[in-house]
């Protein structure tokens, strides 16, 4: 896979992770297209486009729009499964995932992708694996945080 | 007093607040200023929130440079939390074309030896997103050294590192090709997943480790077949099929692995059979096993019978009710109608329902295929179905539909009358968007007279009717000059005979000089018809001596001059006329040269008929009929004509005094990079001052292959550029054969011409793009 991109309606990014790497010019323009390529599909078209020498497939979910550039050689029947999968990780994780979520807790949303996908290839196909590996990640996280908190607390009202 | 900074999500709120762009703007470049201040000298431990914030506001599309040497503190730091948002940071931020970049290398080599699980991930997810070929170098011992760790969380992440270092620095195959053999023998999904990826990276980089990997055919068939019967499983499967993912991978690996090999392949075959047959294929997951089990099939050298078996799945395919696999079957059968043209044409009846598809790409697809598919036996059938979608296709498609048909019907036309009325139809459904050689195309058809008559019979009705659709409108001026005399004989054998009389023929030509909707070169065409008419018909000639007297002032250039001498030859060279307008002599399509005779008709008048330079040469002094008849009948690919060849294709530059040829404008070299250079050469044709050619040339004189070579080009708004197919896109390495790609530039206004070019090639393995301009574009390119 060489990009994934999640946007609203709207065009506003969710996210936007790259495999390949490209210049900002260069992202800016081609991601501004494809979001406008995409945008302008009509519900009942299939999820498959060509656009320049990649091949999109693009899912939607309620409000918000997964898509993804593979190559010419890969499968595009399991890029929807692929997108499919993230999308019932993302809900596992969140308890029933609506828009919002991902917009509050975007870094969540890209350390559930980098669980998931490697380099732009799957890494792992067991649901169970890559949420057991957040939740290990998050309670680190935890951890360190409640052992640090006191401090915290007391720079935030202003008292060093 | 220190300020509270914003927590994450208060400042999501806050942006989202914003009802105007402007104030969005606002807020963002407040807190940005805050964070800055805050990088500079606020709390280290808010440091990941402060980077957090900046990354949400980079998403937005907002600059957030100033965050990359930040990414590089909190990675250094030893705090999970920091780490995690620095990495991020690092992925988001960072890329190769930054310095800066190469700076974390040594805080992954440091994170990957440390021994935490979750570091170690973070530092080679890093790694695999955004690492260079530099940094691949330098940590590459660590990663095989994470290869043979006993966690099965950081060895697949190490497998899938060690595919993105292969693509990035090829010579690092040699490091992670042995321990391949041994990770195959894992029973976790994910590394076995991620060792098949590795696998298959190394196998399409190098011919040996292709050799070397086809003895694991036998364990990758066990692992498929495991999967394949195992029951259901909790963990990993999808709607009844079992890890799908690794499936689909497996037999990407065994494609490459058995293509062009007969041993393999045959080992395959069973495998295979029962992978298509065993595989549940009521939602997505099972379709996808089946798809790519269906390309293994074909790209192998596989049995015959389990050919016709994937040539059928696909059929079915063509009827399930999810259009995405619908898609897939039409692009699949697309790429196997030449290989296995019968097995295709077996679902000829349900590809051509799939023309009435919705869905514009699905249509597309479809009617690509159609034209594939039909043949000699099919050919009525298929044109039926064909012309009746024309009619209600969408218009981006009527072009290649139209185009198609007339190709179709010109290889397979049963009979001249039916070929005729073929293309008769498919002027008047999509005469404006035939391309313009099916012009020339028409007025080639020869047969005896009766096929003369016929034809400009239905000519004429089709243009009485409608004289809008310019490609039909030239054809009939053209026949009805030609072949006037027998329309207005009327004698007809095979429809009814019609009365047709001189004064309404010349009306009709009258009608679409003065039209609006006629090209001037369609008004060429009428003008020209009714000079010939003027021998033709019986009746005295003044109203046709009248209209070309009047277009004598035409504001056109190319229709007075035509007026002129057609004038003249009414006053000073009435007695050569008949000769100079006499008919046509029948020509043997495709056949050797145009005899001398037709060559040397006194057709002086002709001068004004002189074509501009046409698709296939350049420049060439003389017309040559084969030539419009080679572009004609041959691509109907090929872009129109800048100026549509006159329907009188018989037509000669007799000898001309031509100009001295303007002195040449030198070459201009114009990109090099490591071995491999772009030259231009420009050709002005004298005849056609505004046309400007320009002969793109690649070469190569690198130690490496250049391949996928792409070259595109953009010109000032004012000036009009066709860019032709190249000759090939891989340029050999040292001085092998150079591509060479024809750009045509219209310029009419001699307006001041400026190029722009983009190249993407790989070179040395790697992906090179660049675009530019050309500076030091010779004057007389433009003058």
């Amino acid at each position: 896979m060489q990009f994934m991109l999640l946007f609203s309606r709207q065009g506003k990014f969710q996210l936007q992770k790259r495999y390949v790497p490209l210049s900002d010019k260069e992202k800016k323009k081609i991601t501004r297209e494809l979001v406008q390529t995409v945008l302008a599909r009509k519900p009942k078209m299939c999820s498959f486009l060509e656009w320049r020498d990649l091949k999109i497939v693009y899912k939607r979910y309620a409000s918000l729009y997964f898509c993804c550039a593979i190559e010419d050689q890969d499968n595009e029947l399991i890029t929807l499964e692929i997108i499919h999968r993230y999308v019932e990780l993302l809900d596992k994780y969140f308890g029933s995932v609506c828009e919002l979520d991902i917009i509050f807790n975007f870094e969540k949303a890209y350390f559930i992708l980098d669980e998931f996908l490697l380099g732009g290839e799957v890494q792992e196909t067991s649901k169970k694996n890559v949420l057991k590996a957040i939740e290990q990640a998050d309670l680190l996280q935890e951890d360190a945080k409640e052992a640090e908190t006191p401090r915290s607390v007391l720079e935030e009202i202003g008292l060093t | 007093m220190v300020v509270p900074s914003l927590k994450l999500q208060d400042l999501i709120e806050e942006i989202r607040g914003a009802r105007t762009q402007a104030q969005e703007r606002e807020v963002i470049q407040k807190e940005c200023a805050h964070i800055r201040a805050s990088f500079r000298d606020g709390d280290p431990m808010l440091r990941h929130r402060q980077l957090a914030k900046l990354l949400y506001v980079h998403m937005l599309g907002y600059p957030a440079h100033f965050g990359q040497m930040e990414c590089l503190k909190l990675i250094a730091s030893s705090r999970f939390t920091d780490k995690r948002v620095g990495y991020l940071g690092a992925m988001l931020l960072l890329d190769e074309r930054h310095d800066a970049h190469l700076l974390i290398t040594n805080s992954i080599k440091n994170d990957l030896s440390q021994g935490i699980q979750p570091v170690q991930g973070l530092a080679l997810c890093t790694l695999s997103t955004m690492g260079s070929a530099e940094m691949c170098r330098d940590l590459a011992t660590e990663v095989e050294k994470l290869l043979l760790q006993p966690s099965p969380y950081v060895r697949k992440k190490a497998i899938l590192t060690a595919v993105h270092m292969i693509r990035k620095v090829p010579e690092l195959s040699n490091i992670f090709l042995p321990p391949c053999a041994k990770l195959l023998h894992e029973r976790h999904h994910g590394i076995l997943l991620g060792t098949i990826t590795l696998i298959t990276e190394l196998c399409e980089r190098s011919p040996e480790a292709l050799r070397h990997f086809r003895k694991v055919i036998p364990q990758l068939a066990q692992i498929l077949q495991t999967l394949v019967t195992t029951g259901y499983s909790t963990e990993h499967s999808i709607s009844g099929v079992s890890d799908p993912f690794l499936q689909v991978q497996i037999l990407r690996l065994l494609r490459i692995l058995g293509r062009n090999h007969e041993e393999s392949s045959e080992t395959m075959n069973d495998l295979l059979a029962q992978v298509a047959t065993n595989t549940d294929t009521s939602r997505n997951a099972g379709n996808a096993v089946l798809f790519e089990t269906v390309l293994t099939i074909m790209d192998i050298r596989s049995a015959a019978g389990l050919r016709v078996l994937a040539v059928n799945i696909l059929g079915r395919f063509l009827h399930n009710s999810d259009r995405n696999i619908r898609y897939v079957a039409l692009m699949s059968l697309l790429r196997l109608v030449q290989s296995d043209h019968s097995a295709v044409q077996r679902h000829r009846p349900t590809v051509v329902e799939c023309l009435q598809e919705n869905d514009a790409s699905l249509s597309r697809r479809a009617l690509e295929l159609s034209l594939a598919l039909v043949n000699g036996s099919n050919v009525q059938a298929m044109m039926q179905e064909l012309q009746a979608f024309l009619k209600s296709c969408p218009p981006d498609l009527r072009a290649d539909c139209a185009s198609g048909i007339l190709l179709a019907a010109e290889r397979f036309a049963p009979t001249k009358r039916w070929h005729i009325d073929t293309i008769l139809h498919v002027l008047i459904t999509a005469g404006s968007h035939v391309r313009d050689d099916a012009v020339a195309n028409l007025t080639q058809l020869t047969g005896g007279q009766e096929l003369h008559a016929y034809s400009v019979h239905r000519l004429y009705n089709a243009l009485a009717e409608d004289i809008s659709q310019q490609p039909l409108v030239q054809v009939a001026a053209w026949c009805i000059g030609e072949y006037g005399d027998l329309l207005l004989e009327g004698n007809f054998k095979e429809t009814e005979p019609l009365q047709v009389e001189e004064e309404e023929v010349l009306a009709l030509l009258e009608k679409v000089l003065q039209s609006h909707m006629s090209l001037p070169a369609t008004r060429g065409y009428a003008l020209t018809a009714l000079m010939k008419l003027s021998t033709r018909l019986c009746g005295d000639n003044n109203r046709i001596r009248q209209v070309v007297s009047i277009y004598r002032s035409c504001l056109d250039m190319e229709l007075q001059q035509r007026a002129v001498e057609y004038d003249t030859l009414f006053q000073k060279y009435n007695h050569m006329r008949a000769a100079i307008l006499e008919k046509m002599p029948l020509v043997d399509r495709g056949g050797p040269q145009v005899d001398e005779e037709a060559k040397e008709s006194k057709e002086a008048a002709q001068l004004s008929e002189a074509a501009p330079v046409p698709k296939e040469s350049q420049a060439s002094q003389l017309l040559d009929l084969l030539d419009l008849l080679d572009g004609a009948s041959g691509n109907a690919q090929h872009p129109p004509l800048l100026d549509p060849s006159p329907g009188g294709a018989l037509v000669h530059l007799p000898d001309l005094p031509c100009p001295p040829p303007p002195a040449p404008i030198p070459d201009l070299k114009v990109f090099e990079r490591e071995g491999v250079r772009l030259n231009l050469s420009f050709i002005r044709p004298p005849e056609n001052p505004p046309l400007l050619l320009i002969i793109v040339t690649a070469t190569n004189s690198s130690e490496n292959d250049v391949t996928h070579f792409i070259c595109q080009a953009a010109v000032p708004k004012s000036l009009q550029l066709q860019l032709q197919a190249p000759s090939g896109n891989t340029v050999p390495a040292r001085g092998g054969l150079p591509i060479t790609q024809l750009f045509r530039i219209l310029n009419p206004n001699k307006a001041t011409l400026r190029l722009k070019l983009r190249l993407t090639y790989n070179h040395f393995g790697q992906l090179v793009q660049e675009i530019f301009e050309v500076n030091n574009l010779p004057v007389e390119s433009w003058q």
